[in-house]
């Protein structure tokens, strides 16, 4: 059984002055199993967040709904936890209260939630910093507290959304590492979406295209690379492959974009 | 000088002075070199004359005293009544568009013109002063602590969603801690409003306090007494401005730049 099913979702914002609708997401299907690391690549605004948004309850779909585990999402819940773009831990909270917050939220005993807090700090190897404040972090740091926080808060899925666009290229390489790692030991089910076709292909099992506004997917690609995945491994035939195939998919649709809008 | 260009600490200092000693060489240069005649207006050496004499002979200490008290009780009664619906305006829009209409009309009322009807209210005692001062301050406040609170960043809210936080742990964990700096310095701000308010409540119907010997100094022309008033009144401003300061800093290290 699929973990999470995205059946006939669409979303039309409203018109703003009188002019047209905005379809910012055609009618789609999307059936990710469990355990899956799927990636939605597809060009900027082409309605990628706007689906993520809809799987974290963030936002209401017009059409079709959203099933995890066989329950309908009707709005924002710690099974599904999200890391965003933009910077978004709380200022006010040390490193180590920003990954325990959802932790608190829960009830969950200090006791446990030190525990639990000093397992992810460790993994992400932000030890170190438990006392900082996050304006005393790099972005790169910032992120990796970001993606912390809403592992330790246990969710069945994990939704990340361009979580590293923000990051220059060396930090985001090792970010992405850094996920993969994650990843392969606790095989949570993700959904990551992003524009950057080499991110795309070597953290996921499956690729998912998607086209330029209204949004729908394009094209379905499985990632047969074998994990543990070494970063050598963009530079081997396979993967230049894969690379060249989703470069023409997304090179289309970033002309149609970029022509229509 | 360069734009935006930041200054030295030293250099900041000694230019903040350095404009209080030339403000107080234009005036010692005036009064006392007689180019203004000392029936309107006192020399310095004059004005800290009579204020040690007020202070001295005359119990100058006590009204001070009762001034302040004056304001900050008021105020903390306004904080303590206004902070708290600011807060629930911000978060529930419902509210918000129940009572901001009402509150920005009852914004510009001065609380200056509610001092003759205070009066009849509520006598000439205490509480009066007390009421001028929440009535002049109450309206600021809510206002300015709902638009704060309604600005807080909107990914921080869904994020906090997403961890599990519901209704309360958004307003108590998110919106109030987000906040919290700013709150803070619209009382800051508001304090200063206070102390207006609170002199012109003295200068009608009130036996002591600051703006009451300002009064009385006025009926026998010692403008080096009113001027030692007005004069106190701004080194308080400037010390409470301070505390606010460092209690910010103290309180709220991670919203330091």
């Amino acid at each position: 059984m699929s973990k999470l099913r995205i059946e006939n979702v669409s979303r039309v914002f409203p018109p703003v002055h009188g002019g047209q609708p905005t379809r910012a997401l055609e009618p789609t299907n999307i059936a990710v199993g469990d355990n899956d690391f799927v990636t939605i690549l597809g060009p900027s605004g082409c309605g990628k967040s706007t689906l993520l948004r809809l799987v974290a309850g963030l936002d209401t779909p017009t059409t079709g709904q959203v099933l995890l585990d066989g329950r309908p999402v009707t709005g924002p819940g710690p099974d599904r936890g999200m890391v965003f773009q933009s910077y978004t831990l709380f200022p006010w909270l040390t490193v180590a209260d920003n990954i325990a917050f959802g932790l608190r939220e829960k009830g969950v005993p200090a006791a446990e939630r030190t525990r639990i807090v000093d397992e992810w700090l460790t993994r992400v190897g932000l030890t170190a910093f438990a006392r900082h404040y996050p304006k005393q972090l790099s972005g790169g740091m910032q992120q990796r507290t970001a993606i912390a926080r809403a592992l330790a808060n246990n969710p069945a899925i994990l939704l990340l959304d361009e979580p590293f666009g923000a990051l220059d290229n060396q930090t985001r390489a090792l970010m992405q590492e850094l996920l993969l790692g994650i990843w392969e030991r606790e095989r949570k089910t993700v959904l990551f979406v992003t524009h950057d076709i080499e991110e795309a292909i070597f953290l996921a099992t499956r690729v998912l295209v998607m086209t330029a506004r209204p949004g729908r997917i394009k094209a379905d690609v499985p990632i047969t690379l074998p994990y543990p995945r070494h970063y050598t491994i963009k530079t081997s035939p396979e993967f230049s492959a894969l690379k060249a195939r989703l470069t023409e998919e997304i090179r289309a649709e970033a002309v149609l974009a970029a022509e229509g809008h | 000088m360069k734009p935006l260009a930041p200054v030295s600490n030293t250099a900041k200092v000694l230019l903040g002075l350095a404009f209080f000693v030339l403000f107080f060489a234009g005036w010692a240069y005036a009064t006392l070199g007689g180019y203004v005649s000392k029936t309107f207006l006192a020399d310095p050496l004059t004005m800290l004359g009579d204020g040690r004499m007020l202070i001295v002979q005359y119990g100058f200490l006590t009204d001070i005293a009762v001034t302040i008290w004056r304001v900050v009780g008021g105020f903390i009664l306004a904080a303590l009544v206004a902070v708290p619906i600011g807060v629930l305006m911000g978060t529930y829009k419902p509210i918000e568009a129940f009572l901001e209409p009402f509150v920005s009309f009852a914004r510009y009322l001065p609380a200056s013109a509610f001092i003759p009807l205070l009066i009849l209210w509520a006598g000439i005692g205490e509480l009066q002063k007390l009421l001028v001062i929440f009535i002049g301050s109450v309206f600021q406040i809510v206002l300015m602590v709902a638009v704060t609170v309604g600005s807080v960043r909107r990914d921080l809210v869904e994020a906090a969603l997403t961890l599990g936080a519901r209704d309360t742990g958004i307003v108590a964990r998110v919106l109030i801690p987000a906040a919290a700096p700013d709150i803070f310095e619209i009382l800051r701000l508001v304090l200063g409003w206070a102390w207006t308010y609170v002199i012109v409540a003295e200068l009608i119907g009130s036996s002591s306090g600051i703006g009451h010997m300002i009064i009385d100094s006025q009926a026998l022309l010692a403008t080096g007494q009113m001027i030692f008033g007005i004069i106190v009144i701004g080194v308080i401003g400037l010390v409470s401005d301070f505390l606010f300061k460092a209690a910010n800093r103290a309180l709220f290290p991670w919203s330091l730049a």
